[in-house]
């Protein structure tokens, strides 16, 4: 039964967005990790979601996942701190702060929760119904 | 009465397409933070006055011969159509949650009553065979 892919899509929609709640975690957590110089520091990662189309169907798939493309790293610059006493400072007493913007990574995680529960909604309703279907008669 | 194989009547089709809505409105709650995805839909409506009418989808199977089968019903040729967004946002994405959890919610409890209908067309059935 077709039903069944139900829990397909909306399974892998769980698993995008647990990794991208993983994802923005990581970036909480590095919010605050210096180091001393530009390649070393760590940068804000997002997740790259995708539909995945199937065109088997001529664009008329019903049931379309979505996968993770891949991860990238923010490009916007790093912050440069003047602190000759830290000990990660450099020669010329500067420290490197990551570029996360905790602000926006609160709603970032905020926007994935409620997706993923969602998607678990969308599970139980689907179970439910099949249950249903199951005892159709009886 | 009409044979027992169409004994369950239109519910046994728009069962099927039922079914297939809810794959589809799945897709576009999974896909809600998905750059250029666009929300879709099937328009029941439709559908049904197709199979209505018998007449052959689009996407029938072509036929050669006179003895090939014909594909039965208009269902399995239910097209998927985009939504006209709400609120489109800049990445793309046309999906709107809050419609799409309604338009599933909605599509759910019509699938609970086309269940029921069969349910009762069962229990109709039954009575008449035992004589009750």
């Amino acid at each position: 039964m077709s039903m069944f892919k139900v829990f397909d899509v909306a399974g892998s929609a769980m698993s995008a967005q647990s990794l991208r709640l993983n994802v923005t975690a990581s970036n909480m957590a590095n919010a605050n990790s210096v180091s001393s110089s530009e390649g070393e520091t760590y940068r804000a990662r997002q997740p790259v979601f995708a539909a995945m189309l199937e065109q088997a169907n001529g664009g008329q798939q019903a049931n379309v996942g979505v996968q993770v493309k891949g991860i990238v790293e923010s490009q916007a610059p790093l912050q440069r701190q003047f602190n000759p006493n830290h000990p990660m400072a450099n020669e010329e007493g500067y420290v490197f702060m990551p570029n996360v913007n905790v602000v926006e990574e609160m709603a970032n995680m905020i926007s994935a929760s409620r997706s993923y529960q969602s998607n678990v909604e969308v599970i139980n309703t689907a179970k439910q119904l099949m249950m249903k279907t199951l005892t159709m008669g009886q | 009465m009409p044979g027992l194989d169409n004994a369950l009547g239109l519910h046994e089709a728009a069962l099927r397409v039922r079914a297939q809505r809810m794959e589809t409105l799945s897709s576009n709650l999974a896909n809600a933070d998905t750059p250029n995805y666009k929300a879709r839909d099937i328009d029941f409506k439709a559908v049904l006055s197709d199979y209505q009418s018998n007449s052959v989808p689009a996407s029938a199977l072509k036929t050669t011969h006179a003895n090939h089968l014909q594909q039965s019903g208009g269902v399995m040729g239910a097209t998927l159509q985009y939504r006209n967004p709400i609120q489109p946002s800049i990445d793309g994405n046309t999906v709107d949650t809050q419609v799409e959890k309604g338009k599933f919610m909605e599509n759910a409890l019509q699938y609970q009553a086309t269940l029921q209908f069969i349910d009762g067309r069962i229990r109709t059935l039954r009575k008449a065979i035992r004589g009750e």
